[in-house]
């Protein structure tokens, strides 16, 4: 069955197969590793494991799922850095909750809320990061209201192109 | 209890996980900053890495690969004028290679004279850079060499261009790399012209600051910074960057943006030093005077006896008198001192092989005194100091002073003993 971008079907449930709910994620992780070295500013304005988070968050509509899946996501981003486990965890584990309650909630299917979503959450998540780094683990960072919005249109408008293609490895419970 | 637990769990999961999360961040904050956390997480952190590098190294080679195929067999148009090129431009740098080589022998004199160390590159480790940790906010990259390569903590990372950063962590075939514009990082650096040093540090965006030089000194946009040292990571002197802007500071320091030699946001392959020498910079062997030579010249001494020459006999009773460095007189006036007690007259470089045996410092100065005996029982046979045999140097305070450069004149001279100093 095709999916539509309906109130009808704002609560159906989604689930993923296995490969696809392992493979997805890791690949995210790894182009994020990965593309910065050709691209450089890839890894200033782009968090393409946030938005694998907020989406399987949005589809599996369920607060627990989003929030196992942003953690284990989050603290997979960690580990590829320096700084100490948690940062990325903690920030993803929030926005996991936060994109998952809201999809119970609301019409997350169709482009313009999806833009809106990925554009509040990616705030959310600097803004929680920024907070954990500076408060728990005293590192100096800088809080730019520019960077974060326009990072955040960037990753917005990346993000909708994502979700249309990941759509496609949806499964109806 | 249990309605209420129902109710609230999605709440009380996201509580507890958070919890978690946090008392695993106070944990590693406890142990002591990043370093100490980075070995008690360094199993998680192998498991990270391990599951993407196998991607980025398939990846990588398929790049190489390819780029080289099409490099070394297809795009070859133009080769042969670069070629042409490339040859004018080594005649070009044989001709500055002859200048410059005369300023390292000239350098290595002066450092020798104050028994200067200096840290030597003496191996490294080619490697591929193949991820990186994809957040602006930790500034590391992997790199395909790890412990099975002899890579260890700590060890420099540099490119043709300059520093790049150091091994901040060590995986059997993979290593991080903690870069020189991350905010955790530090350099000892000097500036070229105005050797001030100050230490390197990244800041949050990217940028590369040199901090903890003073707001009164002068430095010029457009100077060359390099390594102090200062560190014992970095040796001496490689490359680091240029200054782009100066700007007062805070705390009377200047704020001083560099710009990094190497271009950190697209490296392909790096070196890895690891293996550092530190050793006494060497001279050329006969360009060495023993500081027992030098102060038998400045002591008083019985003149040698004139020359045969009728025609000049001032000159000869003079040469015992003249200074160490006056001129082309200086070679022929150095005398055996310690031969006196070795006066053999048909082998002279024996004579001098025993006087540099018996050369002790502390000695040489008494030693040095009664001199012209042996200097001129030694005299006939030694007329060519260049044909001396090399001792090794004795550790120790011993002075050594460069000798003229201009060439000795051929006149009778005494024994010259040459110390070798030259690396073991």
């Amino acid at each position: 069955m095709p999916i539509t971008y309906t109130s009808n079907e704002q609560v159906e449930v989604y689930r993923f197969s296995v490969p696809v709910a392992i493979g997805v994620p890791l690949l995210a992780l790894f182009l994020q590793a990965f593309v910065p070295l050709h691209f450089p500013r890839f890894a200033v304005y782009v968090d393409l494991p946030l938005l694998v988070t907020i989406f399987f968050a949005m589809a599996r509509r369920s607060p627990i799922a989003g929030l196992f899946t942003g953690a284990i996501i989050g603290l997979a981003q960690d580990m590829l850095g320096h700084n100490p486990i948690g940062i990325y965890g903690i920030a993803k584990t929030i926005v996991g909750y936060g994109a998952s309650s809201l999809g119970v909630k609301l019409d997350v299917e169709n482009a313009g809320a999806r833009f809106l979503v990925t554009l509040g959450f990616y705030l959310i998540h600097s803004a929680v990061y920024f907070t954990v780094a500076r408060a728990l683990v005293n590192m100096t960072q800088s809080w730019s209201w520019l960077h974060g919005i326009l990072a955040g249109l960037v990753n917005a408008f990346i993000g909708v192109l994502l979700y249309f293609v990941l759509d496609r490895f949806k499964q109806r419970t | 209890m249990e309605s209420v637990l129902g109710r609230y769990r999605n709440l009380i999961v996201l509580v507890l996980v958070l919890f978690a999360q946090v008392l695993g961040l106070a944990v590693q904050v406890k142990r002591g900053g990043a370093a100490n956390d980075a070995q008690d997480t360094r199993l998680i952190r192998i498991w990270a890495v391990g599951a993407l590098s196998p991607f980025e190294r398939s990846v990588v080679w398929i790049q190489n690969s390819s780029r080289n195929l099409w490099h070394n067999y297809f795009y070859l148009r133009g080769v042969r004028a670069e070629n042409r090129q490339l040859k004018e431009q080594i005649e070009q740098m044989r001709l500055e290679q002859v200048r410059l080589s005369e300023d390292a022998a000239q350098a290595r004199r002066l450092q020798n004279l104050l028994a200067f160390k200096e840290q030597f590159i003496a191996k490294t480790v080619a490697a591929q850079v193949i991820g990186s940790s994809g957040s602006d906010l930790s500034r590391i990259v992997y790199i395909d060499k790890g412990e099975d390569s002899g890579i260890k903590r700590d060890m420099a990372v540099m490119t043709a261009d300059g520093i790049v950063g150091k091994v901040l962590l060590v995986y059997p075939s993979e290593s991080q790399v903690l870069l020189i514009s991350d905010q955790s990082s530090g350099v000892g650096a000097i500036l070229e012209k105005s050797r001030l040093q100050g230490v390197l540090r990244g800041a949050p965006n990217g940028e590369v600051t040199l901090e903890r030089v003073m707001s009164d000194e002068q430095v010029q946009p457009g100077e060359t910074v390099l390594t102090s040292g200062g560190d014992q990571i970095f040796p001496k002197g490689l490359p680091i960057g240029s200054v782009t802007k100066v700007a007062p500071g805070k705390d009377l320091f200047l704020n001083i943006k560099i710009k990094p030699a190497a271009d950190l946001s697209k490296l392909e392959e790096v070196l890895v030093l690891v293996e550092k020498q530190e050793r006494q910079s060497f001279a050329d062997v006969h360009e060495r005077v023993r500081a027992a030579d030098i102060l038998a010249q400045r002591l008083p001494s019985v003149p040698d006896k004139p020359a045969v020459d009728p025609n000049a006999p001032a000159t000869a009773s003079n040469a015992g008198s003249k200074p160490a460095n006056g001129g082309p007189g200086t070679a022929s006036t150095k005398p055996a001192t310690n031969a006196s007690t070795t006066p053999k007259p048909n082998s002279g470089v024996t004579a001098q092989s025993a006087a540099k045996k018996e050369v002790v410092p502390g000695q040489q100065a008494s030693g040095s005194a009664p001199v012209s005996a042996a200097t001129k029982t030694a005299k006939p046979v030694n007329s060519n100091p260049t044909q001396t045999d090399s001792a090794k140097v004795q550790p120790g305070p011993a002075i050594v002073e460069e000798k003229p450069s201009s060439p000795v004149p051929a006149q009778p001279k005494s024994q010259t003993p040459v110390e070798d100093n030259s690396p073991q």
